[in-house]
């Protein structure tokens, strides 16, 4: 097993998935000559040639839309979309078209394509490019949506969105990509339908994504040195959504958070609870506590975005008001 | 790299000779040019932060066309809109201020770089999404058009942004509701990493135009008075004939996209044969020529400009941060809780 930065543990799934089969290839702004702006695709284009990776112009419609059209013809597209903020730009390709075409057309065709897509805030770049939108993509039926938030996950996920036959929605964040993580070396494939206990613990269940895993992770640590015993589930697979886990958990714990990087109102976290009202409302010994961004477009002033965006403290600060420690 | 221009200039009947003009051409690209420099500088010490595009290089396209505006015209940018908005007469101090991330910027410190504004210089923002403000800018030549008032808008952008939809659709709509607007491609030859001649299946920008039976014009952008005669020109034809018109400014970026990015993708010879090609120097050499400016003027518009600049930095450095308790000011126009 090999330490690898998240960015690297999805380059080499590319680059393995590329190897295994030719109808995987890649498209997007930069990826190639540039190397990708995160540098993720970083060598492929010298490796495998422009035909496998293609540089594209800035047109994120035709993007998208060329991978649908490609993947209905046989190939297996991974495109990237620089951020996940420029796929506004081609919503009615990823929504009205990827995630609708297979059921529309009776099961007659597939669409098996991976869109990956950075998202995060806090770089100070303000509100066109500090959002998180995995709850835009989850909400529709026809799109799988992964977010993972170790290096680990990140590969076996990466290959095992190539492999499906559905449009993933593979979500990174920026703020991850310099994170390290053991990486098991090859054949490594992580389901996308499973979510995981990332962290047993017995007085509390966190359940978070993406980077808000580790803050998430950070927290408990945290939390441990006053006695507080936290538990935390990785909610990588945020549709179809496995609240296995999380139920579980919280018939252990009778004490639920959810931390996102998106906005509370009508986000992750608030499908999570519901979820958990349905299906363990006995067990819980408080309302279900979420944890977002402040409801504002991203601020640039630096003070102003610290406020915006959760971070371990409010983690923490949480976890002991629900336990009645403050 | 020699850039055909088309052979319309002899239409133009604007003659550029007036010392004040020149002068005032000249200060203005200088201006940019040092604000920049400076910006690059406050970058590295971390008194900026984000994603910061610079302008250097390009001073002659951004003067050349934003001059030829009244002061109610309106202007619509990028994120590489510094030099855009001190050339729309935005005080140098509420831009740095801005890029500080100060109460006292164009945008109270909540837009930074990439999203300059002002309402009162008709400067109509920056924005971060590659092509979004085309459409945008047809909503003001809309405007203009629905009120019966003869102001013209300038929709600036670079050549990537001429691949994606907004572009077609915002020309397409310009033509057909003969809306007001002088869209201006800033060709810098890449669109972050890539070639022009790799994105694009035209790399004559200005021929774009011929799809929508538009004027099309091409200048070269290092040229700050043929940049003036042709915005003379098609600022005119906006304002008078209600006909929008697309302009392609060949130009050259100095530095990397932003201030994160290692440039690696472009020979060091090509910038420096850009370089000996400077707006500023050649101005003040052909000014110089032309016995309106002595090289004594030059040093001390060079320090007068350096000052302003200075002194934005001092303003900026020395004015507040937003106030935590405002951050959820100004998400809705009547305040209402979020
Ligand atoms: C819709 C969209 N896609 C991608 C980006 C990322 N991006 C920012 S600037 C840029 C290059 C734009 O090049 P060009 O239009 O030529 O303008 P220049 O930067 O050269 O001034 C890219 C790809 C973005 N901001 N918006």
């Amino acid at each position: 097993m090999a330490v690898l930065a998240m960015r690297d543990a999805l380059n080499q799934a590319l680059r393995e998935e590329m190897k295994r089969d030719a109808s995987v290839f890649l498209l997007g702004e930069d990826i190639g000559l540039y190397d990708g702006s995160f540098k993720v695709t970083r060598g492929l284009m010298k490796e495998f040639g422009e035909k496998r990776v293609l540089d594209t112009p800035i047109a994120e419609e035709i993007i998208i839309g060329t991978a649908i059209g490609a993947a209905m013809s046989g190939l297996r597209p991974v495109a990237e979309m620089m951020t996940v903020n420029f796929i506004m730009v081609a919503m009615d390709q990823v929504v009205n078209a990827a995630a609708h075409i297979r059921y529309m057309f009776g099961g007659g065709t597939k669409v098996p394509l991976v869109i990956r897509t950075p998202g995060g805030g806090g770089h100070q770049l303000g509100a066109q490019h500090s959002h998180s939108h995995e709850n835009w993509f989850a909400h529709v039926p026809g799109l799988k949506v992964v977010a993972p938030g170790t290096p680990a996950d990140a590969k076996g996920m990466l290959k095992s969105a190539i492999r499906d036959d559905n449009p993933v929605m593979f979500i990174e964040n920026e703020g991850t990509y310099a994170v390290k993580g053991e990486v098991p070396d090859g054949e490594h494939l992580v389901p996308l339908d499973k979510n995981e206990v990332k962290r047993p613990g017995e007085h509390i269940t966190i359940c978070a994504h993406s980077r808000m895993l580790i803050v998430a992770m950070d927290a408990a640590a945290e939390l441990e040195k006053e006695g507080i015993s936290a538990e935390i589930v990785d909610m990588r697979a945020l549709r179809p959504l496995d609240m296995a886990p999380v139920i579980e958990s919280v018939k252990k714990t009778s004490r639920l958070i959810t931390v996102e990087e998106g906005w509370r109102s009508y986000g992750v976290g608030a499908e999570i609870a519901s979820r958990v009202y349905e299906e363990a409302f006995d067990y819980l010994d408080a309302p279900v506590a979420r944890i977002g961004a402040a409801e504002v477009p991203a601020p640039y002033n630096k003070k102003l975005e610290k406020i915006v965006f959760p971070g371990k403290a409010d983690v923490i600060v949480t976890a002991k008001a629900l336990l009645g420690k403050n | 790299m020699k850039v055909e221009q088309r052979a319309t200039e002899g239409r133009t009947k604007t003659v550029l000779s007036d010392k004040d003009t020149l002068l005032k051409l000249y200060r203005e690209m200088l201006l940019i040019r040092r604000f920049e420099e400076k910006t690059a500088e406050m970058y590295q010490a971390a008194k900026i932060g984000g994603f910061c595009h610079l302008n250097i290089g390009e001073e002659a396209t951004i003067v050349g066309t934003i001059s030829a505006l009244q002061p109610k015209d309106y202007v619509y940018s990028t994120y590489r809109e510094h030099g855009h908005a001190l050339a729309k007469g935005i005080d140098a101090r509420a831009v740095m201020a801005e890029l500080f991330g100060k109460e006292t910027g164009t945008s109270h410190g909540r837009g930074g770089s990439m999203h300059l504004f002002s309402q009162e210089h008709r400067f109509y923002g920056g924005y971060a999404i590659v092509g979004q403000a085309l459409p945008i800018a047809c909503g003001s030549g809309y405007a203009i058009n629905y009120q019966g008032t003869n102001e013209v808008v300038m929709s600036i952008f670079g050549d990537g942004a001429t691949n994606i939809g907004a572009f077609h659709e915002a020309l397409n709509v310009a033509k057909l509701w003969h809306l007001p607007i002088v869209f201006v491609c800033v060709n810098n030859l890449y669109g972050m990493g890539t070639a022009v001649s790799r994105a694009s299946a035209v790399t004559e920008i200005w021929k774009k135009a011929c799809a929508y039976d538009m004027t099309g014009e091409r200048v070269d952008g290092m040229d700050v008075l043929a940049v003036r005669r042709i915005s003379d020109q098609l600022v005119a034809q906006a304002r008078e004939h209600h006909e929008p018109s697309l302009l392609e400014c060949v130009t050259y970026r100095y530095r990397g996209h932003s201030m994160s990015d290692p440039d690696t993708y472009r020979g060091k010879d090509e910038i420096k044969e850009w370089q000996t090609r400077d707006a500023i120097l050649s101005l003040g050499e052909h000014m110089k020529k032309e016995k309106m400016l002595t090289d004594d003027e030059i040093q001390q518009i060079d320090e007068e400009v350096t000052a302003q600049v200075e002194d934005a930095v001092k303003f900026a450095d020395e004015s507040p941060d937003p106030d935590p308790k405002d951050l959820y000011r100004n998400v809705y126009a009547d305040e209402v809780a979020s």
